[in-house]
């Protein structure tokens, strides 16, 4: 097998002034790995995303996706090779419509994004694809509601539909079960353990309950260090994760 | 529904000089070069997030680059027109490069000091632009050899330009660019992750804001033919700046309801108040107090109550 992996991070440093947020973080995701990033809060696990995804550069370090050098790549192109991102803090918008909140995510990787002369809601066959979207995470009858009228557990699923409608190669989820209720959590657990083997899957997490049943590998960090790398039985068992989170 | 009632306005503006005197025939046609302009910078304001200070660069450039084609190299006035909107279109696209380097304050800064270095060009530079004087633009346009000198002919040919660029600019809000230019303003980290160009998008917003106040400078130069330095001080850009605002930026009615709203208290109310800026000042008081989102969403919002304490 000489397939490249998913996401290699090599050396990846990150200071912001002198504090450094990670540290010589090093980690390679093979393609359709499930792997769950996890560390106590200020472990630097968002700002490892956001190098990820290209909203800050590292400081030193390369970032390799699909064997691909992408450490100075803007963000924007990123997508375009197949990366999708949910965010913590959802980041989505209000005033629209879930179709048009996904039909947004739908847009940006189509021509027709630069089209200035031809009303949107003409594209028929961008609609019904938002549509079995929305019918993917189970908001299809919402599909006409506005975002700022929906339940924040049904925001936290169009966050995921956003993302799952651009096919992406490398999907990064960032604490998609957070502030939602056990009930809901089984139905975002059950969302991710869908997506299909073609996208490979990296999720930030506290919930261990749920998170560890979709993990296959886990990535623990502590103070912008990888403590401990490995398969999830490992790391679960390993001395040193007890210690982070117990000791 | 709302096409209709469009299309029964502009009728009914069409029939305008049926029944209205000169005076007000001159009136209606700087309400809408004002329009034109004011729905140009609404590209920018209300579906970008940008806010301008200095969107009187591309009127007063267009109009100038007009006058002195015309004037000075003898241009007819259809190459000098397409000369005029060729260059303050490429003006837009290097001031946008400059410009948006910085969003918010910052562009509303840079914006602001591009259109000063303008104004006190053409104020300075008077071998050029005939300073303080002025350049007068010997004669109206004559599309399809239609003479455009009567009040009557030059308001019709106002309209007809208003028209379109009413509809350009509806379909540019509900088409597929800016749906995504509407996106930047909202969450333009969430669209740089999704893939798209923010700066792009913004960057083709500022010129095609820039081609349409382009469009208004010359309206404006052939209507008064002629142009002041005033054309691109800091008080036209305010203007118009405040004429979207509030109508209601972001919206199609608004600037248009905004700008026409401002040239009415300047030339009309004028007539009756001396101090009609005071007059300007309560009336924007009152916007801001009992519709800050402007005129035209705030009776939105204030029509869909009663209606809904009715049923």
């Amino acid at each position: 097998m000489t397939q490249a992996p998913a996401l290699e991070l090599i050396e990846v440093c990150k200071y912001f002034g002198g504090i450094p947020a990670t540290q010589n973080v090093s980690l390679s995701v093979s393609q359709g790995e499930r792997r769950l990033i996890m560390g106590p809060n200020g472990a630097g696990k968002t700002t490892l995303f956001n190098q990820i995804t290209g909203d800050l550069k590292p400081t030193s370090g390369r970032i390799r996706f699909f064997g691909r050098n992408i450490t100075n790549m803007s963000a924007h192109r990123r997508a375009h090779l197949g990366m999708s991102r949910t965010y913590q803090i959802i980041t989505l918008f209000p005033k629209d419509t879930l179709e048009h909140n996904v039909a947004l995510g739908l847009l940006a990787l189509r021509g027709l994004r630069w089209n200035m002369f031809k009303p949107l809601a003409l594209e028929e066959s961008m609609r019904q694809e938002a549509h079995r979207i929305l019918d993917l995470v189970g908001l299809r009858e919402l599909a006409k509601a506005r975002l700022s009228e929906i339940a924040y557990g049904q925001k936290r699923r169009v966050e995921i539909a956003m993302a799952l409608a651009q096919k992406p190669r490398l999907l990064l989820l960032d604490e998609p079960l957070a502030g939602l209720s056990s009930e809901e959590r089984a139905g975002i657990k059950q969302l991710i353990a869908s997506i299909p083997r073609e996208t490979t899957v990296v999720m930030i997490e506290h919930d261990m309950d749920t998170a560890l049943d979709l993990a296959e590998t886990i990535t623990l960090l502590h103070y912008g260090k990888v403590i401990v790398d490995g398969t999830r039985d490992a790391v679960v068992a390993d001395a040193r994760t007890r210690e982070v989170y117990l000791g | 529904m709302k096409g209709v009632a469009v299309v029964i306005v502009l009728i009914a503006l069409a029939a305008l000089p049926l029944f209205a005197g000169t005076f007000y025939i001159n009136l209606a046609s700087q309400i809408l070069i004002a329009a034109i302009f004011a729905l140009s910078l609404n590209l920018l304001v209300g579906y970008g997030g940008l806010t301008s200070l200095g969107h009187a660069s591309f009127l007063g450039f267009a109009a100038y680059a007009a006058a002195w084609t015309s004037t000075r190299l003898g241009y007819d006035w259809l190459t000098a027109a397409a000369l005029s909107i060729a260059a303050t279109t490429l003006m837009a696209a290097i001031f946008g490069l400059i410009s948006l380097r910085a969003t918010g304050l910052g562009f509303l800064m840079i914006t602001l000091a591009l259109s000063q270095v303008l104004w006190g060009l053409a104020y300075r530079w008077a071998s050029l632009t005939n300073g303080d004087n002025g350049l007068t633009v010997p004669a109206r346009p004559t599309p399809f050899d239609i003479p455009l000198d009567s009040a009557e002919a030059y308001y019709w040919f106002t309209l007809a330009v208003f028209a379109i660029s009413l509809a350009l600019m509806a379909v540019f809000a509900s088409s597929a660019f800016g749906s995504t230019l509407k996106g930047t303003r909202d969450q333009p980290r969430r669209m740089r992750a999704l893939g798209y160009n923010v700066w792009l998008i913004r960057w083709i917003t500022f010129v095609y804001a820039g081609f349409w106040g382009g469009v208004a400078g010359l309206l404006y130069v052939y209507y008064n033919k002629y142009i002041h330095p005033t054309a691109l001080s800091i008080t036209t850009s305010a203007e118009g700046l405040l004429g979207v605002i509030a109508g209601g930026s972001g919206t199609l009615g608004g600037p248009v309801i905004g700008a026409g709203l401002l040239v009415l208290l300047r030339n009309w109310a004028s007539a009756y108040i001396e101090r009609w800026n005071m007059l300007l000042g309560f009336i924007f008081l009152f916007i801001v107090l009992v519709m800050p989102e402007g005129i035209v969403p705030g009776l939105q919002r204030i029509f869909a109550r009663g209606r809904a304490r009715k049923v």
